[in-house]
């Protein structure tokens, strides 16, 4: 049963973030197609949810940068449940630990999968949605690098 | 410890059921009152409240009235007091009044919990969080935690908790087989207590038809909405001696939280803050786990209850599945009798405060058709998943 892929074609409804000051290099990130983070310029810890201080060194001296957007599934769940009227399910909500720093999660949707494809540990790249100006992560397989 | 300068008193609980349209504020009364009156107290020996997680806290029917409404209702005169949600999990407010007494703020701190979900869902299921706030969904943008979830449809603690029992399952081999035991074990507690919600039978078989919510949750991994309340007094040990129940001393508390306080940053996937608070708890006594007669542990989602199966120790990190395996371990005749009431599972989700009264009520030997039999004497109660924990051990000399 290869039949059905996950949250593809985009649902009619996503509950969008309150985009602030603060997150904007986040969700606004994939209008340039980069996954963007906070990072520490002290000792190069990256820094989510976004915050204004270091968590590692205390250091205040934090800018933008963009991770490579390649990243691992740390665990999944194919949600069946109605939650969100205009978010169908079935779709699958993944833990994605990122690259450059796997203690670096973000809770995120697998699309281009089918649902019984989907693993963990499976190596997944960051692709975009874009709704009113919000581009919101999203994780597909990761075919190129095979890892 | 200076928990032990604390002691349960008494315990009350109000009518507990599904849609009971019953004011919230009415419940709140009978379960305080059923309590205050167990203890052999009179209202006006109460000088301390205590609650979780406040008045009119959150989404519509999970939280009823807070400290104010109740302290005028019964005029009482207070000498400490506290509500609120940032706590280590639902008991967290039972470790505040035993705090409280440890310290000689208040005697008798009466601590209740109200929730009415059941009646505020009406005849729908379960919605998601967000999903009413955003109305046709149209204004509604999610901030706080919810900005890093409600975008991916993970609109409830099934999706975020299912994260975490696939995980482990992956780690550590844990079947739903397994899983199942938690679900069956609390539905055959249920049939045996005339106040839970589901009683009827429930095989392996129903359970492994049952629709799934979010894998690997089918419907029965879920907790049922319920109306209700619960009430415990917590009072000075020194202050009880006349009272009308034998006091059950508070041995121990559990209340750290030492990862991330994060649903998905949380650093070890096959837990969560129950790994923190159970390990405190065993460091303020010398009792150990093979002591304890009797276990409630909260069953919001039945991966909760194993992750506080190994949290407090009862079988090492990863072997819950095959503790729980078959059920013989857990069952109410089993080596640790688990969720004798029925757990939120069966009996309805009185949100952490079902599991206290229900340990009290154990080491108290009034558990009628569910009695742990050989008269338990150490009881652990324990709330809490996500970054969300607090556990207490309870000891009737
Ligand atoms: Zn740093």
């Amino acid at each position: 049963m290869r039949s059905v892929v996950s949250t593809l074609p985009r649902p009619d409804f996503r509950v969008l973030p309150l985009v602030t000051e603060r997150n904007a290099h986040f969700w606004t990130g994939g209008a340039h197609g980069e996954l963007r983070f906070l990072r520490c310029r002290a000792c190069r810890h990256w820094i989510h949810p976004p915050s204004p201080i270091c968590a590692v060194c205390l250091s205040r001296d934090l800018a933008v940068e963009a991770a490579s957007g390649r990243a691992r599934v740390a665990s999944y769940t194919v949600n069946h449940q109605r939650w969100i009227p205009g978010f169908e399910p079935p779709y699958v909500v993944a833990l994605v630990e990122i690259e450059e720093q796997p203690s670096l999660r973000l809770t995120t949707n697998l699309v281009r999968c089918a649902l019984e494809d989907v693993r963990i540990d499976m190596p997944v790249r960051v692709c975009f949605e874009e709704r009113d100006g919000v581009w919101i992560p999203l994780f597909e397989p990761d075919t190129e690098t095979g890892r | 410890m200076s928990e032990r300068r604390a002691a349960i008193s008494g315990i009350g609980q109000s009518q507990v059921g599904r849609r009971l349209g019953r004011d919230p504020m009415e419940l709140t009364l009978d379960a305080c009152l059923d309590a205050i009156a167990d203890a052999g107290l009179d209202r006006r020996d109460i000088d301390g409240l205590a609650t979780y997680p406040g008045g009119w806290f959150g989404p519509r029917g999970f939280s009823g009235p807070g400290i104010p409404e109740l302290q005028d209702a019964l005029r009482l005169n207070l000498s400490w007091y506290a509500g609120g949600p940032e706590l280590p999990g639902q008991l967290g407010s039972v470790i505040e009044a035993i705090t409280a007494v440890g310290a000689g703020l208040a005697t008798h701190v009466l601590c209740f919990r109200t929730v009415w979900e059941s009646t505020a869902q009406g005849a729908g299921g379960r919605s998601g969080i967000g999903a009413s706030a955003g109305g046709d969904g149209a204004g509604f943008r999610a901030s706080g935690i919810l900005e890093w979830t409600l975008p991916y449809g993970a609109a409830s603690a099934a999706v975020w908790i299912a994260l975490y029992a696939q995980r482990h399952m992956h780690e550590y081999g844990t079947t739903r087989e397994q899983l199942a035991q938690i679900a069956l074990t609390a539905r055959r507690n249920a049939a045996r207590n005339p106040k839970a919600i589901y009683r009827e039978p429930l095989t392996l078989d129903d359970y492994l038809a049952a629709r799934m919510i979010s894998t690997p949750f089918c419907l029965y991994d879920c907790d049922v909405p319920a109306d209700g309340a619960t009430a415990v007094v917590v009072s000075r040990a020194d202050r009880v001696r006349d009272l009308r129940r034998p006091p059950l001393r508070v041995e121990a508390v559990g209340s750290a939280l030492r990862g991330r306080p994060s649903w998905d940053q949380f650093e070890d996937l096959t837990t969560m803050a129950m790994r923190d608070a159970g390990a405190m708890l065993w460091q303020r006594t010398d009792l150990r786990p093979r002591h304890v007669d009797v276990a409630e542990l909260y069953d919001g989602f039945s991966f909760l209850a194993l992750a506080w199966i190994e949290a407090l120790g009862f079988c090492a990190r990863g072997e819950g599945g095959a503790f729980v395996e078959g059920g013989a371990n857990i069952a109410l005749e089993g080596e640790l009798p688990l969720n004798t009431h029925g757990g939120q599972l069966s009996a309805g989700r009185l949100h952490g405060y079902g599991f206290l009264h229900e340990a009290a009520l154990q080491l108290w030997g009034e558990g009628g058709a569910r009695q742990v039999a050989g008269d338990p004497r150490v009881a652990v109660a324990a709330a809490g998943g996500g970054p969300l924990a607090g556990c207490l051990l309870l000891v009737r000399d």
